[in-house]
C-alpha cells in the first residue's frame, strides 16, 4: 500500500493520482457475475444494437466503482470514503481505456472529522469527460 | 421509436411505495469476485491478515460494492414494476451514494427500495425520456444504516 495520506497535506486545488483501466469484454462479463447485472447491453452486440447502441458499453456501474478505487486508492487505509456521486454523461466502450483523475475542491472540518471534497471523473481516449463525480472523505491528522 | 410504451403516469403512481424488503447474507468470496471484476488489488477487500492488522481488525468491502447488494431481486421486481412502463431500452443515469460503515463478511443487509422521483425529458437523439430515481436504504443485522443510494434510471 501506499503511503497513508493525511489531512494537512491536502492541498485545494491538487490532483488526484490518477487511475488508468481498460475494461474488456471479459471484465463485464465478470462485472455481471460479480454484481449481477445481466442486462445484455453489456455483453451481447445484436441485443445492445436492438436498443439502439452502437455496441456493447460498459456498465455505468463498474465506471463508477473505478472511480471508487480512484478515492480507496488515494486515502489510504486511514481515510474514509463518505459520499461519492456520478453522473453518466456518455457512454464507455470496451477496449477502449478509461482513465480516473480528480481534483481537491474543498477541505474542511465538521463535527470534529476533517472532510476534504474532491471532484472526480473519468476520461475515454479522446479526453471527453463520460462519467462526472464528486467525493467527500474524511482523512486522520498528523496532530 | 416506440415511445407508445413509456408509461409515465404509471410510474409516478408507485413513487414512495416501499418495495418488499431484500435481505443479502456477505460472503467473504462475494466480495472478492467484486474486488477481482473491477481489478483492485487493495489488500483491505481481500487478504484477512493484512485487514486483521488494519483500524478494520478484518476484511471489509470496497465502498462501491453496496450497490450490487441484492441487485438481483432488484432487477426481478425491476422487471415486474418498471419495465414495463418503460421504452425499448435504458441506461444508468447516474448514482449518488453515502457511507456511514463499511460492509463486512458475516453481515446480514437488508435492503428497503422505493422510486423516489419520476420525470420526463426530451433527448437530442433518443427522443422522449424517462428518469427514474430510486432509492435505497441499506441497514444491517443490528439495524444500523449501512449506506444510502439514490440511482438513476433511463427509460427511451
Amino acid at each position: 500500500m501506499t503511503e497513508q495520506l493525511y489531512y494537512e497535506d491536502i492541498v485545494v486545488g491538487s490532483e488526484i493520482p490518477p487511475l488508468a483501466k481498460q475494461p474488456t469484454i471479459r471484465q463485464l462479463v465478470m462485472w455481471a457475475g460479480a454484481s449481477g447485472d445481466y442486462y445484455e447491453i453489456h455483453y451481447d452486440k445484436d441485443f445492445a444494437q436492438s436498443t439502439g447502441l452502437p455496441r456493447v458499453i460498459v456498465h455505468g456501474q463498474l465506471a463508477g466503482s473505478f472511480l471508487g478505487q480512484l478515492i480507496t486508492d488515494w486515502i489510504g487505509e486511514q481515510g474514509s470514503l463518505r459520499k461519492l456521486t456520478c453522473s453518466y454523461r456518455s457512454m464507455n466502450f470496451p477496449g477502449e481505456a478509461l482513465t480516473c483523475k480528480g481534483k481537491v475542491s474543498k477541505k474542511y472540518i465538521e463535527d470534529g472529522e476533517h472532510c476534504v471534497e474532491c471532484n472526480i471523473w473519468a476520461e475515454n481516449p479522446e479526453g471527453d469527460k463520460t462519467v462526472l463525480g464528486m467525493a467527500i472523505v474524511t482523512l486522520p491528522t498528523r496532530g | 421509436m416506440v415511445e407508445d410504451t413509456l408509461n409515465i403516469d404509471g410510474l409516478r403512481s408507485k413513487i414512495g411505495i416501499e418495495w418488499e424488503p431484500v435481505v443479502c447474507e456477505i460472503e467473504k468470496g462475494m466480495i472478492r469476485r467484486f474486488a477481482q471484476a473491477i481489478d483492485d488489488p487493495n489488500p483491505l477487500w481481500q487478504d484477512e491478515e493484512y485487514a486483521g492488522r488494519s483500524k478494520y481488525g478484518g476484511i471489509i468491502a470496497p465502498p462501491t460494492f453496496i450497490q450490487t447488494v441484492g441487485w438481483e431481486q432488484f432487477e426481478k421486481q425491476f422487471q415486474l414494476q418498471v419495465a414495463p412502463s418503460l421504452g425499448r431500452g435504458r441506461l444508468n443515469g447516474g448514482v449518488e451514494l453515502e457511507y456511514y460503515q463499511p460492509v463486512r463478511p458475516g453481515d446480514t443487509i437488508t435492503v428497503i427500495t422505493k422510486i423516489a422521483d419520476v420525470r420526463e425529458r426530451q433527448g437530442r437523439r433518443m427522443g422522449k425520456m424517462v428518469f427514474v430515481t430510486f432509492e435505497k436504504i441499506y441497514k444491517n443485522q443490528r439495524q444500523e444504516p449501512v449506506a444510502k443510494c439514490r440511482q438513476i434510471t433511463i427509460g427511451y
